[in-house]
């Protein structure tokens, strides 16, 4: 049940800006964890923004994500502004990645991400126009 | 016993108000209100940094005395590599264990050996036989434990459920005395010499046991003038024999070491509370999974750089590596005596370790989302810089306990001018 009071927060993610990679995942999860959110939920809502993060940061030219909490769930809205995503089942698959040497020696490029994502949320979604850009949409509910 | 009981106390005499613990303190448990600091029970994690960093120590542990060894017919002393570490390593072990008898033991015993028990049994039952979630954590130390408990309960999971090196040892030599020497188990007491005030808190509010065989915890750097005058009265002797090391063992007091003696390809060990977050932190995001086991410390070094201590960290760590190395290390016990202590039951934790809620703004999920807008609204119209001079450590904390009517906003000295400013031109 939603009582209309919400709490919402936003970050603009640069692009290759990995000094600050998962600073949005960790200040999430204190804001969580001050609503009193159960730590498994808050753990995947945590997973879910890290790897939003690092994909804005590493795959596309920049963006921002935006986390809606309300009394019954968890919204995350990952969006950026392009390439976007050509083969989106693809993308999903494990362990398909195009991440480039350099960003595989840095210790990501597993392909693991988007699928991670889906496993940690209970809807899941992706829209992507080529050129435009990606926003992926995950919704977590709060049961307790 | 309330749930609360914290070694760490604050003695307001000698608190002159500074703020200079508020910023410290991992879990933000300390405010400064009407001139004095006071800590959250709820919060704290009795890491210590507050004794470390107060300038007045105002910030005390609440630790036994050697006055209260005489309550116990017959009294043993427990002594970590931490103790070693305070003297120059040229005075020989047995010196040093000798010299804490002479504070008024019947016995001491060196730690070390029970080190080496908790490491065959991590290594051949928890890590070879794969009875724990990887990567493994197993902590020796308290407060990691807490803060597992409050911050990442998700990792309990992972933790090696065995008792610490202390308490196999409490054990062991009080079970022995008591049959050997013909004692009741109420006349012989147990005392660890400890670095640290988590320790204390350790043995009163039990985690994972109902019952902790240690019945006291001396405090390091209280006796460390008695124990270097006696280490002077003992100086014209040749060696003192009789007592058990290990070289192995000795080890476990500066970080690396456990993760070295289970012989562990794929270790993590990492020391000093912050640094400690960090890692916990990927954990939680299912990172470091190629890790087997993980070492994790509170202070920086490992005990030997414990609040309750006198020297110098690392000097203490140069000198605990230098013992261990040039000390004997006995064979470790084999797969079937640690089967026998599994099944015993004797060393492993029989209380279910429950996470502890991180206090949140509400308990009711709904409210706590109202309060976390109006602390929004509030945190606009404070200056955002984290000066401290509240009492709270960051703005946002000070917002926080704002809503939750435990400041003012003009306790914030730039609201207060602002305030001023406006009755003026009012
Ligand atoms: N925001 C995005 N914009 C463009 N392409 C993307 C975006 N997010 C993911 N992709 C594409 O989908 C692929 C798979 O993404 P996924 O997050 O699963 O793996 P990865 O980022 O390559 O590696 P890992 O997340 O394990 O470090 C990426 O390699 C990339 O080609
Ligand atoms: S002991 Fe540690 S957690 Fe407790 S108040 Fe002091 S700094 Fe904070
Ligand atoms: S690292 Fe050792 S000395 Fe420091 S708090 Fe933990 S147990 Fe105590
Ligand atoms: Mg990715």
């Amino acid at each position: 049940m939603s009582t209309g009071d919400m709490v919402k927060l936003n970050y603009s993610v640069n692009i290759e800006d990995f000094a600050k990679a998962g600073d949005i995942s960790s200040n999430t999860k204190k804001v969580l964890k001050k609503l009193g959110i159960p730590s498994d939920i808050t753990r995947r809502a945590a997973i879910v923004t890290y790897e939003a993060e690092m994909n804005i940061i590493i795959h596309s030219s920049g963006g921002e994500i935006i986390v809606n909490i309300d009394t019954a769930k968890i919204e995350i809205i990952a969006r950026d502004y392009g390439p976007g995503i050509p083969d989106i089942d693809r993308a999903m698959q494990k362990g398909y990645s195009t991440a480039s040497d350099h960003v595989r020696e840095l210790g990501f490029g597993a392909g693991m991400g988007l699928p991670n994502m889906k496993r940690c949320s209970d809807g899941f979604l992706i829209e992507s126009q080529k050129g435009k850009g990606t926003t992926v949409t995950s919704t977590i509910h709060i049961h307790n | 016993m309330n749930g609360y009981f914290h070694s760490v106390v604050l003695s307001e005499d000698s608190c002159k108000g500074c703020t200079h613990c508020i910023k410290r303190c991992p879990t933000e448990a300390i405010r400064v209100r009407d001139r004095k600091a006071s800590i959250s029970g709820e919060r704290c994690i009795d890491c210590g940094e507050c004794i470390r960093v107060c300038p007045y120590h105002a910030q005390k542990a609440v630790t036994d005395d050697l006055e209260d060894i005489k309550k116990y017919k017959y009294r043993i002393a427990l002594v970590p590599p931490a103790v070693h570490g305070q003297f120059d390593t040229g005075i020989g072990l047995g010196k040093i264990l000798k010299a804490v008898e002479m504070l008024g033991f019947d016995e001491a015993y060196d730690i070390s050996p029970y080190c080496d028990i908790a490491s065959a049994i991590i290594q051949k039952y928890y890590l070879e036989e794969e009875k724990i979630t990887r990567p493994a954590i197993y902590s020796d130390c308290p407060v990691i434990i807490r803060l597992i408990q409050l911050r990442y309960p998700d990792l309990l999971e992972n933790v090696i459920p065995l008792v610490s090196p202390m308490e196999i040892a409490a054990r062991l030599i009080k079970t022995d005395t008591v049959s050997k020497k013909n004692f009741k188990r109420e006349d012989v007491g147990v005392f660890y010499l400890t670095p640290c005030p988590a320790r204390v808190t350790s043995v009163r509010v039990l985690i994972g046991l109902s019952f902790a065989y240690t019945d006291g915890l001396i405090s390091i750097r209280k006796i460390f003038g008695s124990l270097s005058k006696n280490l002077g009265e003992l100086q014209s002797l040749e060696k003192v024999e009789g007592y058990e090391f290990s070289g192995r063992g000795l080890k476990w007091g500066i970080i690396g070491g456990q993760s070295q003696s289970i012989v562990s390809k794929n270790y993590l060990a990492v020391d000093g509370i912050e640094n400690v977050i960090n890692v916990f932190e990927e954990l939680e995001l299912g990172k470091l999974k190629n890790m087997d086991f993980v070492e994790a410390y509170a202070c920086t070094g490992g005990c030997v750089g414990g609040p309750l201590l006198v020297e110098n960290a690392f000097v203490a760590k140069t000198r605990v590596k230098h013992l261990a190395d040039t000390t004997h290390s006995p064979k470790l016990i084999g797969k079937e005596k640690v089967k026998e202590f599994i099944e015993a039951g004797l060393f492993t934790w029989t209380e279910e370790i429950k996470p502890k809620k991180m206090v949140s703004l509400d308990p009711n999920i709904g409210k706590a989302i109202q309060k976390m807008e109006k602390v929004e609204e509030i945190l606009k119209k404070l200056p955002g810089i984290d000066c401290g001079s509240c009492g709270a450590p960051t703005c946002r904390a000070l917002a926080e306990d704002i809503v939750n009517g435990r400041a003012r906003e003009v306790d914030c000295v730039f609201r207060l001018r602002e305030k001023i400013n406006e009755i003026d031109r009012g």
